[in-house]
């Protein structure tokens, strides 16, 4: 079969091996395999997120009848990598007025917190860095580190526009923060843990998919979720036509590409979290083993990117008081509905087990 | 003895990091800035809590935390004038005073601590305590619960009640 | 690097060094907010304590972790109630420098 965790086991047999053989303590082998496994995860998610920066960039082409990137490699596929080395070569501008030490760690904060959500994202069958028994919690945790780091651009720069960016960015994600964790519950609630690993595990086919019993629940995940990772409709805090590029206004050349990058990655765990969840993670629709688990991981993911892209392309946004009223007088009361309809799902089917 | 000396380390490693961002935070001129640090305080409290085997609470500490914090951050920026006019008095005259007062104080704990013997349990710590804790919440402790969902509740009507513009 | 294990004496010593350093700024800082941070400082060194001793003395209980737990939901319920007061003085004082506010009645 195609399954990648051999091949890892592998490779990875033949490099202790290989360091054993020229007298490297235990230890050290150890400290160099987590390295090994930090560089190899955002590796991965780097490539992936390039593939997306492109990948969004025709479908939009595609939605306004355009052709998109067409020039660098077949159909532009490797235009994002010339960009990125543009964005690279480009002069780092600073303000004078900034808070620098804060400007200067905004967009690392932002960064690392988007890349350390895949810890525990499970890839596919053994592909999971480390199944955390509260892997659910820990993904909901760091993701709203992001908000931190939107701050401190949004102060950093010194700026109003980026100040009103950061502003309405803390308050859109610790809002939608609340009714996302509320939603998760009802998965939470239904398979008794909180380990991805185990989640996934338990949805082996079609009709396992927690989605068919969590509708509710996914509907608000999903709404929420794009909030989080302040997608349009939701894309207040950088909304271009009103306070011209939000926190990002100072920014540019690395550290512009960072933010960007981030917003993609976040992109990504969306999307991830939802497929997990609610929609069998890596395992096939069709029982445990259907074809390679990682194929069918990354095909559900990218479709709800592509969703996520379809929404950005033909949704208008929001005005900044109805997101709020959304977040708290919509969203919130739908959450807790869901609960009490899941305890009493599970009070009144399950309870016989 | 390779295991206990990475553990030694990281040990230490997030102890600097702790007390390091609490010195900041309580010094910091710039309110902001001790915001940020607060927040490096924090994360690191909850790297501790994982070195202690307590991953539900390192979790629940960055997700209640961060959201704290930022709103503390905001609150900072809109309330504060001159946020970070550095010549600004940030502490009060009784500095001098409750610096000996501290450090009579941590002498004092340090000399209660230093070697005092605690009946360790040699009983291993449960692998998984999320379910242990979860379990423990809705059964022997369901009564604290309870009353802490009323707390908090009675909070956040408080909270409206008190800063509503009449 | 000296090979002695952490015990449990190392993690009570850290929560006291950030008990004091709390403490400090509480008594010194002049912002109300500083003040609020400067307590989630010492709340932080307490739930570090508490996690310790439920680490070391009862691991079976996880007495500390719960009564950990209980600690954080306060202090987030304390954070809403404080951060309330804060903007109600800010509206009575114009500012929130806690050496001003010298009257209890208005």
């Amino acid at each position: 079969m195609l399954e990648l965790r051999g091949i890892i086991d592998a490779i990875w047999s033949f490099i202790v091996g290989l360091l054993a053989g020229l007298g490297i303590p235990q230890w050290a082998i150890e400290l160099v395999g987590y390295a090994l496994i930090a560089v190899v995860m955002f590796g991965v998610v780097a490539v992936i997120v390039l593939f997306l920066v492109w990948w969004e960039r025709k479908v939009s082409a595609k939605m306004q009848d355009r052709l998109g990137p067409m020039r660098v490699g077949w159909h532009g596929i490797i235009q994002t990598i010339a960009d990125a080395i543009k964005l690279l070569q480009k002069e780092d501008i600073t303000p004078k007025a900034i808070d620098f030490p804060i400007h200067f760690w905004a967009p690392v904060v932002t960064f690392v917190a988007a890349f350390m959500v895949y810890v525990t994202v499970p890839f596919g069958k053994g592909l999971i860095v480390s199944d955390l028994s509260v892997g659910v919690l820990y993904i909901i945790a760091i993701t709203t580190f992001t908000v931190i780091g939107l701050l401190m651009a949004g102060w950093g720069s010194n700026n109003k526009y980026s100040l009103l960016g950061g502003f309405r960015s803390a308050a859109q994600v610790v809002s939608y923060e609340v009714p996302l964790s509320l939603a998760l519950l009802g998965v939470i609630m239904i398979s008794q843990t909180l380990s991805l690993g185990t989640i996934v595990t338990q949805q082996d086919n079609l009709l396992k998919w927690y989605v068919w019993r969590q509708p509710l629940g996914f509907l608000i995940f999903w709404i929420a979720a794009t909030a989080e990772c302040n997608r349009t409709p939701f894309d207040l805090p950088e909304a271009d036509s009103e306070l011209v590029a939000g926190f990002v206004t100072e920014y540019s050349g690395m550290k512009f590409a960072m933010f960007f990058l981030a917003e993609f990655v976040n992109m990504f765990t969306a999307s991830v979290v939802a497929v997990t969840l609610f929609f069998g993670g890596w395992m096939s629709p069709f029982g445990p083993d259907f074809g390679p688990s990682w194929m069918w991981f990354l095909g559900k993911t990218m479709f709800f990117v592509f969703v996520l892209m379809w929404f950005r392309w033909t949704y208008p946004r929001l005005r900044v008081d109805q997101l709020m009223g959304f977040a708290w007088k919509v969203l919130l009361p739908l959450a807790f509905l869901n609960i009490l309809l899941t305890g009493l799902g599970i009070y009144l089917f399950d309870g016989l087990k | 003895m390779t295991e206990i000396s990475l553990t030694n380390l990281t040990f230490y490693i997030l102890s600097f990091c702790i007390i390091a961002g609490g010195i900041f935070t309580v010094s910091s001129r710039n309110l902001f800035h001790s915001a940020v640090f607060l927040v490096f305080t924090l994360f690191s409290v909850a790297g501790m809590f994982v070195m202690l085997n307590a991953y539900l609470l390192a979790a629940i500490q960055v997700l209640i935390y961060v959201g704290a914090v930022a709103m503390l951050m905001i609150f900072g920026v809109m309330l504060t004038t001159r946020l970070a006019d550095v010549r600004l008095r940030h502490v009060n005259e009784q500095s001098w005073p409750a610096l000996a007062i501290c450090g009579f104080f941590l002498a004092f704990l340090v000399y209660g601590l230093w070697d005092t013997p605690f009946t360790v349990s040699g009983v291993p710590m449960p692998a998984d305590t999320a379910h242990a804790l979860g379990t423990l919440l809705m059964t022997k402790y369901v009564l604290p619960f309870e009353v802490v969902s009323l707390l908090l509740l009675a909070a956040l009507v408080g909270a409206v009640v008190i800063a509503k513009k009449d | 690097m000296d090979q002695v294990p952490i015990g449990l004496n190392h993690y009570l010593m850290l929560s006291g060094v950030l008990f004091t350093v709390g403490i400090f700024g509480v008594l010194t800082r002049r912002n109300a907010i500083a003040v609020l941070m400067s307590t989630e400082l010492m709340f932080n060194a307490a739930n570090i304590a508490l996690v310790a001793f439920s680490r070391f003395v009862t691991p079976a209980a996880l007495t500390g972790q719960i009564v950990a737990m209980f600690t954080i939901i306060v202090a987030a319920a304390e954070a809403t109630v404080a951060l309330a007061i804060v903007l109600l003085i800010y509206r009575s004082f114009k500012g929130i420098n806690v050496d001003r506010i010298n009257f209890m009645k208005w």
